[in-house]
């Protein structure tokens, strides 16, 4: 993929991982994603993040194609997770640079990753500014959006923020720049990004944002570290995290389960027709279907989560236990849940489940329904006015 | 009262604001901070806490 000049003398120098399904061992890349890259051309030669370690010649052939790398002066590292540095050691050694810029959580981060001996490492603190020759860059400390070493840098002169993995989507294209797709898809995968990957970091996102517009910053282009750029519609994608970050909720239901002989399954399609008929829209989902990142996409603006597994071996089934486990990490706050399932002789896992929903804060309106082995008519009316309770609890909670 | 930074995060309790959402009131001393606590930004636990300056 060739270079691309996104601003006079500022270079995309990413690479697209156009197979990408696995993104970083816990969530799913339908589209794939890129790894972007910027360098500047200016008196202090200046590349801002770098790739994959597996990715590191291409990195290089791509500033080769501009420069010669040891023409770089300063390579900036917003963030040390490993997608953005780690070909660093590398491109360190091939361009030899003057200056590496870090935050100073990043400089833990770093020496912690690359135990370097003699790299010219300077940590640079919050609002911190250096100059380029023509520009200038401002370093703007953003801890735990999303680990303690990410930081953006900002160039007034450009008003282009360069913002690590804030903004970003995992969308694998060659057309980098937002307006070269459709809005809304753009928006939908940066929203299934951020539940994700930000979610549990919403209030400092939501600091970050009043930060951003109080110090007046000019935003003419937000140039994320994954996905397309936002050059057309940098107020969009503020304005989605804004809506992201403050979880905003809608009359909506995730109904989540996974089931042995389908009892759990009719248990929870029950629980949809109530809610439907109430005016609440759901979503069904398998677990056996759908990846647990996928189930929090969706799960990322609806106001209530049904959980349904059987009883197993005296617990739930295990593709629930991991469901719950990495729900709860993400934190997602104000949610109303139930919990239901079928069971043979014990029963536990309803309650199970219920006391992790408590833990992570959700309002729990019913108690936990279990229904022994097959489900007849009668028993699905229970279901059914489980599913319309929930759904005042919903509206209720919505107009809130 | 001392302040103390969270050495994973760069958190800062301050005892004057204390941290309430996770029933800590406001005045309350680190020392007196329920062993239990932890960071409210990154979750690491007092264990990971140094003082100011
Ligand atoms: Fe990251
Ligand atoms: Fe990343
Ligand atoms: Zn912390």
């Amino acid at each position: 993929m060739p270079a691309i000049e996104i601003k006079k003398d500022i270079y995309w120098v990413g690479v697209i991982d156009w197979n990408l399904k696995n993104f970083h061992g816990y969530a799913l890349a339908h589209q794939g994603t890129t790894y972007n890259a910027y360098l500047v051309l200016d008196n202090k030669v200046t590349l801002f993040d770098t790739v994959p370690e597996k990715f590191k010649w291409e990195l290089f052939h791509q500033i080769q194609s501009l420069i010669d790398i040891g023409d770089i002066d300063y390579i900036v590292a917003n963030h040390l997770e490993m997608d953005h540095s780690g070909a660093l050691p590398f491109i360190m050694d091939k361009a030899n640079p003057e200056k590496l810029f870090c935050s100073v959580m990043g400089e833990k981060s770093l020496k912690a990753h690359f135990h370097p001996s003699d790299w010219p490492l300077e940590a640079v603190k919050d609002g911190r500014e250096i100059s380029l020759g023509k520009r200038t860059v401002n370093f703007i400390e953003t801890r735990m959006l999303h680990w303690p070493d990410s930081m953006f840098s900002y160039i007034p002169n450009d008003k282009l923020l360069i913002s690590s993995d804030a903004f970003g989507q995992n969308i694998a294209n060659s057309n980098i720049f937002d307006d070269q797709h459709d809005l809304d898809s753009l928006i939908r995968e940066a929203r299934h990004y951020f539940t994700n990957i930000i979610l549990p970091y919403s209030p400092l996102v939501l600091k970050l944002l009043d930060r951003v517009q109080e110090a007046g910053l000019e935003l003419d282009m937000i140039a994320p570290d994954h996905g397309m750029i936002w050059r057309s519609h940098p107020d969009k994608i503020l304005a989605a995290y804004k809506e992201f970050a403050s979880q905003k909720l809608r009359p909506k239901a995730v109904l989540v389960y996974d089931t042995m002989w389908s009892s759990t399954e009719k248990m929870i399609r029950a629980v949809a027709d109530a809610l439907i008929s109430e005016g609440i829209e759901v979503r069904v989902m398998s677990l056996k279907s759908h990846h647990h990142s996928d189930v929090m996409g969706e799960f990322s603006d609806a106001a209530a989560l049904v959980c349904g597994s059987p009883t197993h071996n005296n617990s739930m089934m295990p593709l629930m236990a991991d469901f719950l486990t990495y729900m709860k990490g993400l934190k997602p706050k104000n949610r109303i849940g139930a919990a239901l399932g079928s069971y043979g002789w014990s029963g536990e896992a309803p309650s199970a489940m219920s006391r992790i929903l408590e833990d992570a804060g959700f309002d729990l309106p019913q108690k936990p329904l279990r229904l022994q082995y097959v489900p007849g008519h009668e028993q699905l009316a229970v279901c059914k006015e489980l599913g319309r309770a929930l759904a005042q609890a919903i509206k209720a909670k919505v107009a809130s | 009262m001392n302040k103390w930074i969270c050495t994973v995060c760069g958190y800062m309790y301050d005892p004057a604001e204390g941290d309430p959402e996770n029933g800590v009131s406001a005045g309350t001393k680190f020392e007196d901070v329920p062993e239990d606590w932890v960071c409210p930004v990154c979750g690491a636990g007092k264990e990971d806490f140094t003082p100011e300056g």
